[in-house]
């Protein structure tokens, strides 16, 4: 059990004694005068000074949210008004968002820690009025008469402390805006939020950490680019071993037709390497042109949650690199908060892409006219279209010992709306697929409660509570239908889901699509298959000398 | 109960105030005439100034939330309403969204059980009653236009024909009489009831709610208990229509307090959470087409932002680059 999990027996209790969503008794009660208290497994290690100083952010400091004093920089209010106020002039949502909530509660019940903590601020209209009571008191010229009767309040240090709290437990997902009548996004809000937060020097090392590493090397993990390189080319052997074919992916390659780019997580963690072995057999399959750049060697952006400025600083490498190489156009792996960014933010922050050319299929012919702008193509929408043509050779049965379901990631599914092609791949590389029940898949999906940076051991106990709700519904086709193999498309997904299985549903294992694909390619020339990716042996693969026995 | 009860007093004050000085104090100008007139000034100009004020900040990226999928590849299916991909298919999003609530339709509620287990059902009754008070609001509206012009309209007899078919009582009953005030009384009650809602709930919640209850009750005792002269009514608001302000004489103070609390409605609207009238239409995840991998999205703020370029990063790593059979630039 990691460290800063709570105990699952008196999780289990406390769903029980409370079985009400909102756990506590609250008559009476005002939400802001419930005091915040950061405990363990509750808050994420601040970042560390030399941290903030490789990039350029305010007040290094040694601190923690346990401390009572957070040792804000001088002046630390008039940051966060001014701050607000120039957010409030740039971003239409920002200020809409925070105009036309009318507390209908249609998103109380919506939220994923909601659901698992059963904290009243949990409840995105809460979340929001968090932010929201803070503007009422300093802006609007109504809410300043008002003060009493409209739910402001003054800037105060606790207000911080709350902030620091909520927009943490907050995975940017916008499942509350899929119901919101307004569509108000309270990741809109979350982002502000914790972009006003920065500005003082109050934020999360697991993200910024992968910020300054992402700057320098390339990729969150800070890989410098010889291991980066070697840690590839030893997935390429194991794939030898195991098939028999010797894959020979390239780097850094001018002239290359497509430059490949994939969360690092694919490259280093478990069972992301098993995603990027996949990736590898598959370009190897249909004798891909492509290059890995060790450069822009990072598909996410956790610049993405800290502020717009960092994104885009972060995001710029992949055009940078593409530009440098000479590419044609830019393929795209599996992730969720990297394809938010590709897909409604990057041409945006550093286009035009006049440089390279309309995605084509070199091997369909297909042109992929809805990447016209960006020119970057995800890895799902290649690999559908590959099959509908009948270019890859599958046996699907080579996945006959995984009973599948799929998990939609977050800002795949509500921030770039891809729900077809995933299923329609996953669909022909395994013959045993079953849906999580309809209000927890697709727009209305659940997050895998750890996105947004906030993947770290020492939020487990937040995270485990997150992550509930999206656990329950795999625990509800477990039971159905045997499902054994949760399938993601996101990096932050197969980081983060097998800790959640393993606590809520012991025997589930985490995929990524492309393993899965992986798996079932047949390699011109391969040797016996009796294993897949992970070396575990197929049903109905056993080796022969066993089943003379 | 201070946050519901608060507002709950000030509508009753605010009741009370034209009636005591119509009828006490002759003060029938200010509240006939003057009042009137400001508050269709503030209102106008108040929701203008929030409209533009929303307009003057940029959208920087296209953000639409998607619900739907999206438009890719010719063989798979797109979604043109909750996914859409031009402007025509956005404007599409956005009316059903007024018209309909369709977001709203979705609504689930969500139970948790004993395991622990999560359900979540379909839950419909607030999508119903926020469309039937909406809807109700703006036949009454509507309806209202025949005191303002002398020849009352087509449309307005129509209007007035199908709300009234029951045709009950004299004179004619009107079903949204009955629909609104069932709306609002579950609207406000649900906010009382529910733990989660009582949370949540703020004094400017309750307030609007009770104003229009209010306005709403007055107006069917005027028209079926205590009534006024209806003829002298329309005789005062033509005479505001055409800038020639003139009291008629007998109306009933009853009726000062409809107007002034229509009034008081109109005032605090643009200053409000009612101004989610005019924001829904900009909300820029329901209004933009979710094309922007397709089309390029200009941000007029676009920050110049220094980044780390290939070179650098190579000055830093390049010996053990070549150590790895790297390609690099400078040797």
């Amino acid at each position: 059990m990691p460290k800063f999990a709570p105990k699952l027996s008196e999780l289990k209790k406390e769903f029980e004694e409370k079985p009400g969503l909102l756990k506590g008794d609250y008559s009476d009660k005002e939400w802001w005068d419930i005091p915040v208290e950061f405990r363990d497994g509750n808050w994420c290690y601040p970042a560390k000074p030399e941290v903030l100083e490789d990039i350029g952010f305010a007040n290094p400091r040694k601190w923690a949210p346990t401390d009572g004093d957070w040792k804000l920089p001088d002046g630390w209010e008039k940051t966060i008004k001014e701050g607000m106020k120039s957010r409030l002039e740039r971003f239409r949502s920002f200020k809409l968002f925070l105009d036309t909530c009318v507390r209908c509660g249609a998103c109380a019940d919506k939220c994923h820690f909601f659901l698992g903590t059963g904290d009243p601020k949990n409840m995105p209209v809460v979340r929001a009025e968090l932010i929201r009571s803070v503007y009422r008191n300093d802006f609007p010229l109504a809410g300043k008469i008002l003060k009493g009767f409209s739910g402001a309040r003054k800037l105060t240090p606790e207000v911080i402390k709350e902030w620091h709290m909520y927009f943490h437990q907050c995975t940017e997902c916008r499942r509350c805006s899929v119901f919101c009548p307004f569509g108000i996004d309270t990741a809109e809000i979350t982002m502000m939020g914790r972009e006003l937060l920065n500005l003082i020097g109050v934020n999360n090392n697991w993200i910024l950490g992968p910020v300054s590493n992402c700057n320098r090397t390339g990729n969150h993990l800070g890989i410098e680019p010889h291991t980066f390189v070697q840690n590839i080319e030893s997935l390429a052997e194991d794939i030898e071993d195991l098939t028999g074919i010797a894959v020979e992916p390239t780097f850094n390659r001018k002239g290359a037709e497509v430059l490949f780019i994939t969360p690092s997580g694919d490259v280093f963690a478990d069972p992301g390497v098993y995603t990027m072995m996949g990736y590898l057999l598959l370009f190897h399959h249909i004798g891909l042109d492509y290059t890995i750049s060790t450069y822009a060697s990072e598909g996410g952006n956790f610049g993405f949650f800290t502020s717009n400025e960092m994104a885009k600083k972060l995001n710029a490498k992949m055009y940078h690199e593409a530009k440098r190489l000479g590419v044609k156009w830019i393929l795209g792996g599996e992730c969720g908060h990297m394809w938010r960014v590709v897909h409604q933010y990057m041409d945006t922050m550093n286009g035009p892409a006049d440089f390279l050319e309309e995605p084509v299929s070199p091997f369909t012919k297909t042109k992929f006219s809805n990447a016209a702008a960006t020119k970057m193509v995800h890895i799902a929408e290649f690999t559908a279209d590959l099959i509908k043509h009948g270019k890859l050779e599958l046996d699907p049965k080579r996945n006959d010992h995984l009973r599948t379901t799929f998990h939609d990631s977050c800002n795949i599914a509500r921030g770039m709306g891809m729900f077809e092609e995933p299923r329609y791949v996953l669909d022909h590389v395994c013959n045993s697929f079953h849906e999580m029940p309809e209000n927890t898949i697709r727009e209305q999906t659940f997050c895998c409660g750890s996105g947004s940076g906030i993947n770290t051991e020492e939020y487990m106990d937040i995270r485990l509570r997150g992550g509930f709700p999206r656990a329950n519904a795999v625990k509800h086709v477990r039971e159905k239908h045997d499902v054994n193999s949760l399938v993601t498309i996101c990096a932050i997904d197969r980081a983060t889901l097998p800790a959640l299985m393993n606590y809520w549903n012991p025997g589930v294992t985490v995929y990524g699509l492309h393993e899965l694909v992986g798996n079932a390619l047949v390699m011109q020339g391969e040797k016996k298959r009796t294993e897949d990716l992970r070396e575990d042996p197929m049903a109905g693969f056993e080796d022969e000398e066993d089943d003379e026995d | 109960m201070k946050k519901a009860f608060m507002p709950l007093i000030a509508v009753v004050l605010l009741a009370v105030i034209p009636y005591v000085a119509v009828q006490f104090a002759g003060l029938g100008f200010l509240f006939g005439v003057i009042i009137p007139y400001a508050a269709i000034a503030v209102f106008i100009g108040g929701f203008v100034y929030r409209v533009v004020d929303w307009a003057r900040s940029p959208v920087p990226f296209r953000i639409p939330t998607t619900c739907g999928q999206e438009k890719s590849l010719d063989w798979i299916k797109q979604d043109k309403l909750e996914s859409p991909s031009n402007f025509r298919q956005a404007a599409a999003r956005v009316l059903t969204e007024v018209f309909f609530f369709r977001s709203l339709f979705r609504n689930t509620k969500a139970e948790a059980h004993n395991g622990p287990k999560l359900a979540y059902g379909s839950s419909k009754w607030l999508w119903l009653a926020g469309l039937a008070f909406h809807w109700s609001m703006l036949v009454i509206v509507l309806r209202h236009y025949r005191f303002f012009i002398a020849k009352v309209p087509g449309f307005v007899q129509i209007l007035e024909g199908v709300d009234g078919f029951l045709d009950v009582t004299l004179p004619a009953f009107y079903l949204t009489n009955v629909i609104i005030l069932a709306a609002i009384t579950f609207l406000v009650v649900r906010r009382l009831l529910d733990a989660k809602m009582r949370l949540i709930s703020l004094p400017t919640d309750y307030f609007p709610l009770f104003l229009i209850l209010a306005i709403a009750v007055v107006g069917i005792f005027m028209r079926y208990i205590t009534k006024v002269d209806v003829m002298s009514v329309k005789d005062l608001m033509i005479n505001l229509v055409h800038f020639k302000p003139a009291l008629p004489e007998g109306i009933g103070a009853l009726f000062y307090v409809h107007l002034f609390l229509v009034c008081v409605l109109a005032i605090y609207f643009p200053f409000s959470k009612l101004m989610h009238m005019g924001g829904i239409f900009l909300s820029p995840t329901r209004n933009l087409s979710n094309d922007s991998r397709e089309k390029r999205h200009v941000n007029p703020w676009n920050p110049d932002v220094k980044t780390r370029t290939y070179a650098e990063y190579e000055d830093e790593f390049r010996d053990k680059m070549k150590k790895a059979n790297l390609p690099v630039e400078r040797k």
